[in-house]
């Protein structure tokens, strides 16, 4: 999937399908991120200090639209680059990045638990597992060329 | 199991909180279903430059306690630690320590 070579930039192999579905998946998380408002947005944002609403209100307002801004940017990134064969490390993090906030996202919305294995295939989630387990095969496969 | 689970939080009396500033920061990172075991280990060794070992040793704290601190210090700098690990996707939060 990917490797390193040795000038350490990266040699990315996908196939077209599975590019075709990151440069779908990045805009519609754009797009719920932009709206802000879903509950399945919430381990984006997590709680820094659980005890203290003050402080924490301080940090979200410090925080909250440059955490937004970043993820923003690797969305754009991962979309735009969909179709690349060559990533710089810095690339390959970027999208490490903006993959784990789609399982974060999708992850939530599924109530993913520990104890979440399989589910059948007549489950009317089961795409959306099936989808969740991949980026998380992406995700393993990325980190191990890193 | 409602989607409510995530991070708990509890009113404690807080009126000590500032009171020392000797008494360091610890950030402390949560165990959640989504993040996968390596790539938290991952986050640890990049953005605390951990060795693999360390990393994985606090990962694996991480995910058999439920919870490990993963650094220490100032308000600035857990703050500041805090923020990246929640631009990583992690579950961090800080608190004074006792």
């Amino acid at each position: 999937m990917l490797s390193r070579r040795a000038d350490g930039r990266f040699d990315l192999t996908l196939s077209q399908p599975e590019r075709a579905l990151l440069a779908n998946l990045a805009p519609q998380l754009r797009e719920l991120l932009a709206t802000g408002a879903d509950p399945a947005l919430r381990r984006l944002y997590p709680t820094a200090y659980p005890d203290d609403d003050e402080q924490q209100a301080e940090y979200q307002a410090l925080t909250h639209d440059d955490l937004l801004q970043r993820r923003l940017d690797d969305l754009d990134l991962l979309e735009e680059q969909a179709g690349a064969t060559d990533l710089s490390e810095d690339d390959v993090v970027r999208w490490m990045k903006a993959i784990n906030g789609l399982r974060l996202v999708l992850g939530t919305r599924l109530d993913v638990s520990e104890d979440t294995r399989s589910v059948d295939d007549d489950d009317p989630d089961a795409p959306a597992h099936h989808l969740y387990e991949y980026l998380g095969h992406l995700l393993h496969g990325l980190l191990a060329a890193l | 199991m409602a989607p409510t689970a995530l991070p708990v939080e509890v009113d404690e009396p807080t009126s000590d909180t500032t009171a020392d500033p000797d008494r360091p920061w610890i950030v402390l990172v949560w165990n959640d279903p989504i993040n996968t075991m390596d790539y938290v280990a991952w986050v640890f060794q990049t953005l605390f430059g951990y060795s693999r070992e360390k990393a994985t040793a606090l990962m694996l704290d991480v995910h058999h306690k439920g919870r490990a601190v993963v650094s220490s210090g100032t308000r600035e700098k857990a703050e500041l630690d805090v923020y990246r690990l929640h631009e990583h996707g992690l579950w961090a939060t800080m608190q004074k320590d006792d």
